[in-house]
């Protein structure tokens, strides 16, 4: 194996020898595969494991000095995946705490593949990580306990029921005491034992334990941790590309030999998704693309205007047409007979995920052997990507899963953009590695953005004051038709542009929601909570709305539509009590509330914001969630208090827009994300429960929206519905 | 062209407009220092020029070629180690890559203003874009690195 430079995470594929090290086997692994497949979810047999040089090492190794490095299923991006993982592992494994390593391992999906989706393939995202993990990796750590016991049972010849395990330590009421490494080898040469005992979670240690601190951290405040932008090769050289100014376009011609001339640069290279410049340093390579000419052909671009396209799916809106995907009742019938009415046109925008690290990807193909290193939320579906561009065998990839510099659900393209365009430099360079680093306005203006939607919602109040009909229509482009993923269409629907509208917890009784899906050449992604992102913000405002028509307090409103939603009940009156709800407030401010399900997880949001001369902040947000059995309470935390201030900035600030089909957006003063001075006081309240745990990464976001502008128009009496809100209202 | 960097000289044929960032990053390999933005936006490239934080991804390196560098791997002294220290037991970073530039914003900022309110907090710290939106957390570290540096000039 070619060593990385110092710095780089070495990959274990090929290099570890047994000796040394213990792991979960590849047997459990697969054999129990089948047990966990989640109730219901659709099922495709895993593919049979690519060659593994060490089946050994598939969860967890213990090295030599002691440490145990316990080998994650998902990409770390900042939301604390690995040491969610690692906390199920050392919990199990009665570990010490600060002798864990986190790794992120990829490249076959018997091992890593996500459970939570049906275990086939390997995915970080959906805030799946620990519902996929919950079993696996306590099972992987329960299983290395249970051999180093028994391990040590058989060199102390005492009854292995009376081998202590805590704190990496093995000891015996006999005074004899070891540590992990020295009963690796032997644990390692033992059969795997039958039945598999875990915790009772009286005895957890770890789970549940907020004053666990993530070992990523230290690293993180002294320049050390490793990006893809911070890989070190030996000759290592950076493409940036010359990307089409409007979606759709092609190259017509440039100027390769003056960009040739130019210091440091080593190639000009035409790939599928654009001209690449191949320099050795950044800015010599961006200097090259600057001096390429490019001349593009427009004529099957997408040249529309986002404001032609809002005009054009307002009307979409208002026709009544689309799919109908959801119906309970009459709808229509119940909303024409009713005498209190809510007509509401929502807009919303494209977004931008606008990931601190702008995109990049490193490719190196040597001798029929392809080296990926990136932020890799895909890793299989990229390794199949890349195995083809590079003409070699999907084994031949090896994947190194970095630690991405923010993600958001950007690095997870069913079109592969960066790594395509990664892999097709690394084959036009034989033995070169490539990083294709793309620029903030090449981040930015690159597309892939939480697509723009209309929401038509007709609701009304019967006689009795409850909600009585729900008409909602939904316009606006699928993330998944046209791409890779289009077979995850269910009879042509794409239901992450739906989430949280047709599964809406509350009680009412003729409920109808359509979806038209728009033809449009801007490519879009799921974007931190996907459709959540905009169905929450239509579903909480139209129901505070409805509140309001029926003269009751918004919260009591929602409280008295959940009766069969206990547990959207629960977070809602937690928030609504710790936030004083119907206390009186300083004048000035003003509150408002949310509740939305995502992603398995309960949260509600009870927003407080001062209003003076027009201009709006948000002085305090209190949460209350319910994501299961807390396993890092203090990272549940962490996400919520990010989640608040990237909805914030989105509710805000946040709009990608288009003029003639140029993106009129390209760096951080034109798409404004929050600041320090705009981030409010967070609160949150953890819900105590014994239920699995679910995701943590998007939940608290889709509630944050609605909960502002909830408490906006109780300030001013007004409803916006057209995001973003602006600084004034 | 001649370059000191975190009291180190180095010798560098380099294009003068190379930005600072690239230089260290690209030339040096030192790369704790963050590509953002490019356009001086979000303060992942934070270094200090003479002690003075600045934005070396829009600074040109020959217009630092007479100054003192101090880059993340080079911060040192109490109010870099305070606000380390803070950030560790508070877990602040995310995904962590701002946060090269979050401290050497807030170190630079305690080193001035050893009881920093939140109107200062927000001050020295508002040009630092965290997309993880790590504020509050930045926020009570930086407090709590006052406090403890304020407990050691007391003790």
């Amino acid at each position: 194996m070619r060593s990385p430079a110092p710095g780089i995470p070495a990959r274990p594929q090929g290099s570890l020898s047994r000796r040394g090290f213990i792991a979960a086997s590849a047997a459990v692994a697969g054999g129990l595969v089948v047990g966990f497949r989640t109730a219901g979810a659709e099922a495709p047999p895993a593919p049979a494991p690519p060659p593994t040089p060490n089946p050994f090492d598939a969860y967890l190794r213990i090295g030599a000095d002691g440490r145990v490095t316990v080998l994650s299923a998902h990409m770390e991006g900042g939301q604390g995946v690995g040491t969610g993982v690692a906390t199920l592992v050392a919990e199990e494994l009665g570990a010490d705490w600060n002798s864990i390593d986190i790794e992120a391992a990829a490249g076959n999906p018997v091992y890593y593949g996500n459970m939570a989706m049906g275990g086939a393939f390997q995915l970080t995202g959906g805030s799946t990580a620990m519902s996929s993990s919950w079993h696996r990796y306590r099972q992987a750590g329960a299983l290395a306990r249970q051999l180093l016991v028994a391990a040590a049972a058989e060199a102390w010849n005492v009854p292995a029921d009376e081998v202590r395990v805590a704190k990496g330590v093995l000891s015996h009421a006999s005074g004899r005491r070891g540590t992990f490494v020295d009963f690796v080898e032997r644990a390692a040469a033992l059969p795997l034992p039958e039945d598999l005992k875990l915790k009772d979670p009286a005895d957890w240690r770890y789970i549940g334990n907020a004053g666990l601190r993530r070992p990523d951290t230290a690293a993180k405040t002294t320049g050390a941790q490793d990006y893809t932008i911070d890989v070190r090769l030996p000759g290592l050289k950076t493409a940036v590309l010359a990307r089409p100014p409007k979606f759709g376009a092609t190259v017509k011609a440039f100027d390769a030999a003056a960009v040739r001339r130019l210091p440091g640069v080593v190639d000009v290279i035409e790939t599928p998704r654009g001209v690449a410049v191949v320099a050795d340093t950044y800015w010599q390579a961006l200097k090259g693309r600057d001096a390429l000419g490019v001349e593009w052909d427009e004529s099957r671009a997408e040249t529309r205007s986002t404001g032609d396209l809002f005009a054009a799916y307002r009307k979409q809106a208002a026709d009544g047409e689309g799919i109908p995907i959801h119906g309970l009742g009459d709808a229509s019938a119940a909303f024409a007979a009713a005498d209190h009415r809510v007509e509401a046109l929502l807009e919303f925008p494209y977004l931008a995920h606008a990931a601190m690290e702008p995109l990049n990807a490193v490719a190196w193909l040597d001798d029929g052997r392809l080296e990926l290193w990136g932020g890799l939320q895909m890793p299989d579906h990229y390794q199949a990507v890349a195995a083809e561009i590079a003409g070699v065998a999907p084994g031949n990839v090896v994947l190194h899963m970095m630690t991405a510099g923010g993600f958001f659900g950007r690095r997870a393209t069913p079109d592969s953009d960066v790594i395509v365009e990664a892999v097709s430099l690394a084959k036009a360079l034989p033995g070169v590695p490539v990083r294709v680093q793309w620029s903030r306005e090449d981040d930015m203006t690159g597309g892939r953005y939480r697509p723009m939607y209309v929401h038509s919602v007709h609701a009304a109040l019967g006689a009795d004051g409850r909600v009585s009909a729900w008409k909602h229509h939904v316009v606006g482009q699928s993330i998944l038709k046209g791409t890779a993923f289009e077979a995850f269409l269910e009879n042509g629907i794409d239901a992450t542009v739906v989430e949280g509208i047709d599964d809406m917890p509350y009680a009412i009784p003729n409920l109808a929601v359509r979806l038209t899906m728009t033809d449009v050449g801007v490519p879009v992604l799921w974007w931190r909570s996907v459709g959540h992102t905009h169905t929450a913000f239509a579903v909480e405002t139209v129901m505070d709305d409805l509140a309001r028509l029926a003269g009751r307090d918004p919260v009591e409103f929602r409280l008295a539509h959940l009766d069969k939603s206990p547990r959207h009940r629960r977070v809602l009156e937690l928030a609504a009590d710790k936030a004083g709800w119907g206390t009186p407030l300083p004048a000035g401010r003003h509150r408002g509330a949310a509740v939305h399900r995502s992603f398995g997880t309960y949260v509600a949001q009870v927003a407080e914001v001062s209003v003076a001369d027009g201009e709006w902040r948000v002085e305090r947000v209190v949460c209350a969630v319910d994501c299961g059995i807390a396993v890092n309470p203090d990272i549940i935390r962490a996400q919520v208090e990010g989640s608040v201030g990237f909805a914030l900035g989105a509710i805000a600030h946040g709009a990608i827009t288009l003029t003639g089909g140029a993106v009129d957006q390209d760096n951080y003063d034109s798409f404004r994300i929050l600041r320090m001075n705009e981030m409010p006081a967070v609160e949150v309240h953890i819900v105590d429960s014994a239920e699995p745990p679910t995701g943590i990464g998007e939940p608290g976001v889709p509630p944050l929206g609605p909960a502002v502008a909830n408490a906006l128009t109780s300030a001013t009496g007004k409803r916006q519905r057209v995001l973003p809100l602006g600084a004034r209202v | 062209m001649q370059l000191s960097v975190n009291g180190k000289t180095h010798e560098l044929d380099v294009a003068p407009d190379t930005p600072l960032l690239w230089v260290l990053r690209d030339h040096l390999h030192m790369t704790g220092t963050k590509f953002g933005c490019g356009k001086a936006q979000c303060g992942a490239c934070t270094v200090y020029v003479n002690g003075a934080p600045a934005r070396s991804c829009m600074l040109p390196a020959a217009g630092a070629a007479s100054a003192e560098i101090t880059t993340i791997e080079g911060l040192r002294g109490p109010a870099a180690d305070a606000v380390r220290r803070a950030w560790t037991t508070l877990d602040v970073p995310q995904c962590g890559y701002c946060q090269s530039g979050q401290v050497m914003a807030a170190a630079e900022l305690l080193e001035r203003n050893p009881a920093p309110t939140d109107a200062d907090i927000d001050t020295a710290m508002s040009g630092n874009l965290c997309r993880c939106a790590t504020y509050a957390r930045i926020r009570r570290a930086i407090h709590q690195a006052a406090g403890e540096l304020e407990a050691g000039r007391n003790a």
